[in-house]
């Protein structure tokens, strides 16, 4: 009984993970920090949130996969949050990079933070 | 038996016409509105449905920086960003659609002998160009604890029981479980965006 209830477990799983069946991106723990954002206060901070989106994206280098949309851009506002806007401009430029749809998005936080 | 369909909706006849003439590059999932009774919803949903519609081929907005960033320009609540204006997303965000979610029921439900996971919601995705709705999609989950099910049941029970103990919130791998299911159904979800290697090849609606 056990080993059926694991099978069909796993089937679920497969089922679940996407669009295109086999990933596209490395997804890391972005998803996690989103939900922990809003559901556990407190333990998300933008210091926790830096230290763990940039050994994220260490390991989607690593794997040699890509890294999702919005993670440099989420990364970059964090280092806004801290007052690093040297390293939320990089984290932007890279966003704009890899994904250029968010371009109208960030070249407004760009020349605001331009205007600070 | 695909899992994926067990999850969802029931298949209605989709006319993809309008979706495959305004095929969008990006999407901008905006805060939920929230009609359940459970304040923590709106957000446990926003931090489930990135990844599925990323690994559809589309560029997703970053959830959580759209949030504040639009908390920072007077607008504290989904309430309010959901009535912004289509020109004005254009402008100022640069997406092609948005994602518009209400959650109409989410929670637990205790009973005698069971408790369920319930998670209820409706989307839509509209071209901001046009205002045209491209796609529409319901979500339907229930996971139950004892009680039987048949295999339907048993496959969504184990599926909750292995993923879920971890977790204090059995309805944030709910909700995983579920917008996965509704964005991916390859009878009714999204069709297959440009950033995903199956886009040529995708002959829904064709």
């Amino acid at each position: 009984m056990r080993g059926i209830r694991i099978s069909l477990t796993a089937a679920a799983l497969s089922a679940l993970t996407g669009c295109a069946g086999k990933s596209i991106y490395y997804w890391g723990r972005y998803e996690e920090l989103l939900y922990e954002m809003h559901a556990k206060p407190g333990t998300a901070d933008p210091e926790t949130q830096i230290a763990k989106l940039t050994e994220d994206i260490g390991k989607a280098h690593a794997e040699g996969k890509p890294v999702p949309p919005g993670v440099h851009a989420h990364l970059g506002y964090m280092y806004y949050q801290q007052g690093n806007l040297a390293s939320a401009e990089q984290e932007f430029e890279t966003e704009k990079h890899l994904f250029p749809e968010s371009t109208v998005l960030l070249d407004g936080f760009l020349k605001r933070m331009a205007q600070k | 038996m695909s899992g994926l369909a067990l999850m969802c909706s029931c298949a209605a006849k989709v006319d993809y016409g309008p979706y495959r003439s305004h095929m969008p590059h990006s999407i901008l999932v905006l805060p939920p509105l929230n009609q359940s009774t459970a304040v923590d919803a709106p957000y446990t949903y926003l931090s489930t449905v990135s990844r599925p519609l990323a690994e559809c081929g589309y560029y997703v907005f970053p959830v959580a920086v759209i949030d504040a960033f639009m908390k920072d320009n007077g607008l504290p609540t989904p309430d309010e960003m959901h009535n912004v204006s289509l020109s004005k997303i254009r402008e100022v965000i640069g997406a092609d659609a948005v994602l518009y979610v209400t959650i109409e029921d989410w929670g637990q439900k205790y009973y005698v002998l069971s408790s369920t996971t319930v998670i209820q919601a409706s989307a839509r995705l509209v071209d901001v160009a046009t205002g045209t709705t491209l796609w529409t999609g319901t979500e339907h989950l229930r996971q139950g604890s004892g009680g039987g099910g048949g295999i339907i049941g048993m496959l969504v029970a184990a599926l909750v029981h292995q993923i879920a103990s971890s977790m204090s919130d059995p309805t944030h791998e709910a909700s995983r479980a579920a917008t996965a299911g509704t964005v991916s159904n390859e009878n009714n979800g999204l069709l297959f965006g440009p950033r995903s290697p199956r886009y040529e090849s995708d002959a829904r609606g064709r």
